[in-house]
């Protein structure tokens, strides 16, 4: 690893502010991507702030809404009986993130931050019609996400929490790749009312994406059946080693049909 | 340089260490705990397993500045008095080892399953060993390993005792 300066903030307060004098800086919460990148050079930060002791953890339910503290880690989340309860399929979703020791690390707001686009957090967010908190504002998921590892985050922005609406039945299916357990291609789907979200994961070229279509035909009639001869456009999914282009497009038909049976079930 | 304070394996530690030192190289190279192994280096394989504050963690993906204050157990912390873990003897007793390189991670995984689970069966212990590769390929003596070292820490009975 290459020489840097370490940082850690007291508040969030302190840690915009370090964010604004410091040379080159990047905000550290769980570091389970951010580390791995800057030992293979593909981010190069100058100063790192440790939001570890910002006090952006911990769970709770605020009316019809589950709120997750930026700094919460994945195994928090999987295991906290509020939103086993309230959203038992984003318990699950985190509980399928990388492997324990990962879990045990890695946080809600890094991975949103990082918006990587085989992440399967900004799935939920998108479906779930979540709201990021940030030191500044509070932005919808459809305005945070932006593209590929991109965000509507300004540089001195720092995510604290994300409330989510509590569904009336949710849930989540990945098809994982076998060995980094990133999304192949995942879906969220949420029904909260009349109202249907279809968020992608892992497929789209340019990340996380709604998928129009379905949500009209499952708002119509919320069965997997509706999903039949919905076609997903293969020009507008991501091709790599892992999956081709069309084979992500078809997946995605066979991953939100298994959702929608299991948010049924 | 910033100093770091550790309680590693019950002992209190202070170092002064670089910002970009990894715990795997605080405790290999500055506290010659080389029980903790590097095989990957990028979080996947999970050699370096130990416990920050109770938690299996991956020290190879961890910052020793990120870690002041805390608690490290380390496979060299797991044997007591001279005699070793339930788990370790558990390893052992089911030849839960071929070249041994995984094996502290394994083991401190394993010791972290029990304690968030309890005793686990046999398709659990696979999904929760998906952080450790073995790339001797000896998972199935790991896996029994494991489930024999599970019932001999949440039982208190030792393990061989309990196969005979």
């Amino acid at each position: 690893m290459y020489p840097f300066k370490y940082q850690k903030a007291a508040t969030v307060r302190g840690a915009v502010s370090l964010l604004k004098k410091a040379e080159e800086p990047k905000l550290l919460a769980g570091g389970h991507t951010l580390l791995p990148t800057m030992k293979q050079r593909l981010a190069s930060p100058k100063t790192l702030i440790d939001l570890s002791a910002a006090g952006l953890s911990g769970i709770e339910q605020k009316g019809r809404s589950i709120v997750i503290g930026a700094m919460t880690t994945h195994a928090e989340v999987a295991n906290s009986p509020v939103v086993q309860q309230a959203i038992p399929a984003l318990a699950k979703l985190a509980g399928h993130i990388g492997d324990p020791q990962v879990r045990h690390r890695g946080t809600i707001g890094g991975s949103v931050a990082n918006n990587d686009p085989a992440a399967d957090y900004p799935a939920a967010l998108m479906a779930l019609g979540a709201v990021v908190h940030t030191s500044k504002r509070k932005i919808p998921a459809e305005e945070f996400f932006a593209g590929m590892f991109s965000t509507a985050l300004d540089e001195d922005e720092i995510i604290t929490k994300v409330a989510f609406p509590i569904p009336s039945k949710a849930a989540y299916v990945k098809f994982p790749n076998p060995a980094s357990r990133y999304a192949i291609v995942g879906v969220f789907v949420a029904k909260k009312g009349s109202n249907v979200r279809v968020a992608v994961t892992g497929a789209g070229s340019n990340g996380v994406f709604r998928h129009e279509a379905m949500e009209q035909a499952l708002a119509k009639r919320f069965n997997p059946k509706s999903l039949e001869g919905i076609a997903t456009p293969a020009a507008d999914m991501n091709g790599d080693i892992h999956a081709s282009a069309d084979y992500r497009a078809h997946l995605v038909g066979v991953i939100a049909r298994r959702a929608v049976a299991a948010a049924t079930a | 340089m910033p100093t770091v304070t550790l309680t590693v394996n019950g002992r209190s530690v202070t170092a002064d260490v670089d910002s970009r030192t990894l715990l795997v190289q605080m405790l290999r190279e500055t506290l010659h705990l080389t029980g903790t192994h590097v095989g990957c280096d990028t979080s996947q394989c999970g050699a370096c397993v130990v416990h920050v504050d109770g938690k299996a963690v991956k020290s190879c993906t961890t910052l020793a500045v990120q870690c002041d204050g805390a608690s490290v157990v380390t496979i060299e912390g797991l044997a007591q008095d001279g005699k070793l873990h339930p788990m370790q003897e558990a390893f052992r007793e089911h030849h839960g080892l071929q070249c041994g390189f995984c094996t502290p991670g394994m083991i401190m995984s394993a010791v972290d399953i029990v304690n968030r689970k309890g005793i686990v069966d046999e398709a659990t212990i696979r999904e929760e060993l998906e952080g450790n590769i073995c790339r001797c390929t000896g998972y199935h003596n790991i896996v029994r390993a494991v489930e024999a070292g599970a019932k001999a820490m949440v039982s208190g009975t030792p393990v061989r005792q309990a196969a005979e």
